[in-house]
């Protein structure tokens, strides 16, 4: 079973349009959305949702004033500045440390370093997952949790979900969404994945952004191609993107046209497979059946 | 006056906005990019940097010789970044936060703390604008310290406008907390109104007053409007699809230098929010 990744550096370059549309194109396959932190493919699958598991990862310090007799030990150990004086102090009042939840790591050296034993590691509900049925085949999918930190542990358990249900049921290839960037959900992403496809514009930031993916890509010893989306926006900046790939030997596998009925299909809810048989459809087409070369 | 400019998603336009409104201002401006993965800002505002510094983290480092194995260590880390075997100690210096809880606590006195680079901030100017970023190495994934080191610059004096990261997980709190003011940029699709809805929880969470700038605001549906209007959130602006704004930006051209009316927009938008 091959595992495909699409990813982009940066947002807006089209990815999950592309991703969508290879999920009403490819046969045997499991559907992952990994941008957990702006999830929206499921916008375009309209999932009927099978199970819904809870997702913890981490933990909160809360501190129970009742206990704290205010040494001050906790506030001078925190490196994240989550822990401080309450500055109201009168006599009625005595002074209460408290702990900003939203600062908090959940390192737990105040747990471990505080005398009184008044500050406990609580539990966070960091987001849910969830496992899916779509016209497309099954999906996994995930909201992370408001403000909640994105490590990259619920993409892990996204993947493997995705993972365990090919394997039960056969299926021989997962397409997976990826996250935005270069930080921690991309290396989750992308770790141990079979091919990567980078979705990038012609546009400044788009190409900056591009490198960037890239030279974490081939950190991680992946295979990668690039998609330059919306190609005609700026022949000038794509034939930047081209050269850097050639010098870079990276293929890029198509240059897709700029066409508003993109953004038609999107706000219809539809693939872009499904709405139209223009170019863009074509053109997206003809990168799934490169790609499927390339994966066999 | 702290301004941050976010967005749920990239895409959207929220450098364009930052910058633009960093170029209209007649205030003395700060402008930090605390987009640490994504930095783009310097390609519109083309800074001329004269300084740069490492950020780094604290991490464990074990003086075997005094180290007993006796595993205290591994059993405190809250993000598994160390094991210990009968015979050695292994660091996962990806999964270190720096949080000290190792060596504060090794009974041993095994463990001291060693620098690790996660990333540079470079500080600069760009005409009239103070400039400062952080760049993220590539494959280090703890943005927030980062993040913290760049917002460390912050001045009182000047108008600070933050370009925080896309999302609405851990590095845009870090970036947007402490802000009076807070732009969310979005777009009239489903996939706009999708991550607006999320980041207008994360902002409330916060209480930090916002308000949204719809770009591209001609292209979808009404929805992200309809939302506004339910949810009592202002639309502040609205920048129709321009292919001139579109060819402008991909070649790291500031909005307000292709079309000047926009510099009295963001004037304006400046006015609004700052309440003068
Ligand atoms: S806590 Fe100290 S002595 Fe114990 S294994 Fe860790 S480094 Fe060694
Ligand atoms: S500094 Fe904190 S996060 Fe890093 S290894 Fe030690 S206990 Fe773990």
């Amino acid at each position: 079973m091959k595992q495909l990744v699409v990813i982009s550096g940066k947002g807006g370059t089209g990815k999950t349009v592309i991703t969508a549309a290879f999920a009403s194109l490819a046969q045997n396959k499991v559907m992952a959305d990994c941008d957990v932190d702006a999830a929206d493919l499921h916008i375009l699958l309209e999932p009927k949702i099978l199970e819904k598991h809870q997702f913890t990862g981490g933990k909160t310090a809360v501190i129970n004033n009742e206990k704290c007799n205010q040494c001050g030990n906790c506030i001078k150990v925190c490196r994240f500045d989550a822990i401080s004086l309450n500055p109201q102090s009168t006599i009625h009042n005595p002074q209460s440390v408290s702990i900003d939840s939203i600062s908090c790591e959940g390192c737990g050296v105040c747990f471990h370093i505080c005398p009184k034993m008044a500050i406990k590691m609580e539990d966070n509900l960091s987001g849910e997952w969830f496992i899916s049925e779509t016209k497309y085949g099954p999906f996994v999918h995930a909201k992370l949790g408001i403000a909640e930190e994105n490590s990259g542990k619920l993409v892990t358990a996204v993947r493997q979900n995705a993972k365990l249900i090919a394997e039960k049921e056969n299926r021989d290839l997962i397409i997976i969404d990826g996250p935005p960037g270069i930080g921690c959900p991309v290396i989750s992403s992308i770790t141990g994945a079979d091919y990567v496809l980078i979705v990038t514009e012609p546009t400044l930031s788009g190409i900056h952004d591009m490198v960037r993916v890239i030279e974490l890509a081939q950190h991680f010893r992946v295979r990668i191609c690039v998609v330059i989306n919306k190609y005609d926006l700026n022949i000038e900046m794509t034939k930047k993107i081209e050269n850097y790939c050639k010098i870079s030997k990276i293929s890029v596998m198509e240059k897709i046209i700029y066409d508003s009925v993109v953004t038609e299909s999107v706000v219809n809810k539809k693939t872009i497979i499904e709405y139209s048989n223009g170019k863009v459809a074509r053109q997206i087409k003809n990168v799934w059946e490169a790609i499927q070369n390339e994966l066999n | 006056m702290i301004i941050s400019v976010a967005s749920g998603k990239g895409g959207t336009g929220k450098t364009t906005v930052a910058v633009n409104l960093a170029l209209s201002l007649d205030e003395k401006v700060q402008f930090l990019d605390c987009d640490v993965e994504e930095p783009n800002a310097h390609i519109f505002l083309t800074p001329e940097i004269k300084k740069k510094h490492s950020v780094n983290i604290l991490i464990p480092k074990i003086d075997e010789s005094r180290c007993t194995y006796c595993g205290k260590c591994s059993e405190i880390c809250a993000y598994h970044a160390i094991a210990v075997l009968p015979k050695s100690v292994m660091i996962f210096e990806q999964l270190c936060h720096g949080c000290g809880g190792c060596s504060l606590l090794c009974p041993e006195k095994a463990i001291e703390e060693v620098c690790k680079e996660i990333g540079i901030i470079q500080i600069g100017k760009s005409k009239k604008i103070e400039f400062i970023n952080g760049k993220l190495n590539v494959g280090e994934a703890m943005s927030p310290p980062l993040i913290r080191a760049v917002k460390k610059n912050i001045t009182d004096e000047k108008v600070v406008i933050i370009d925080a990261p896309p999302g609405t997980s851990c590095p845009v709190i870090e970036s947007i907390k402490g802000s009076n003011y807070c732009i969310l940029v979005t777009e009239p699709t489903p996939f706009g109104l999708n991550d607006l809805v999320l980041a207008v929880e994360v902002i409330r969470k916060l209480k930090i007053p916002f308000g949204v700038v719809i770009n591209r605001s001609d292209i979808g549906d009404e929805e992200v409007e309809k939302y506004c209007h339910k949810e009592n959130i202002p639309v502040l602006m609205e920048i129709p699809f321009d292919r001139k704004i579109a060819e402008a930006y991909s070649r790291g051209i500031p909005v307000i230098e292709a079309i000047l009316e926009y510099k009295k927009k963001f004037q304006e938008l400046y006015k609004n929010i700052s309440g003068d």
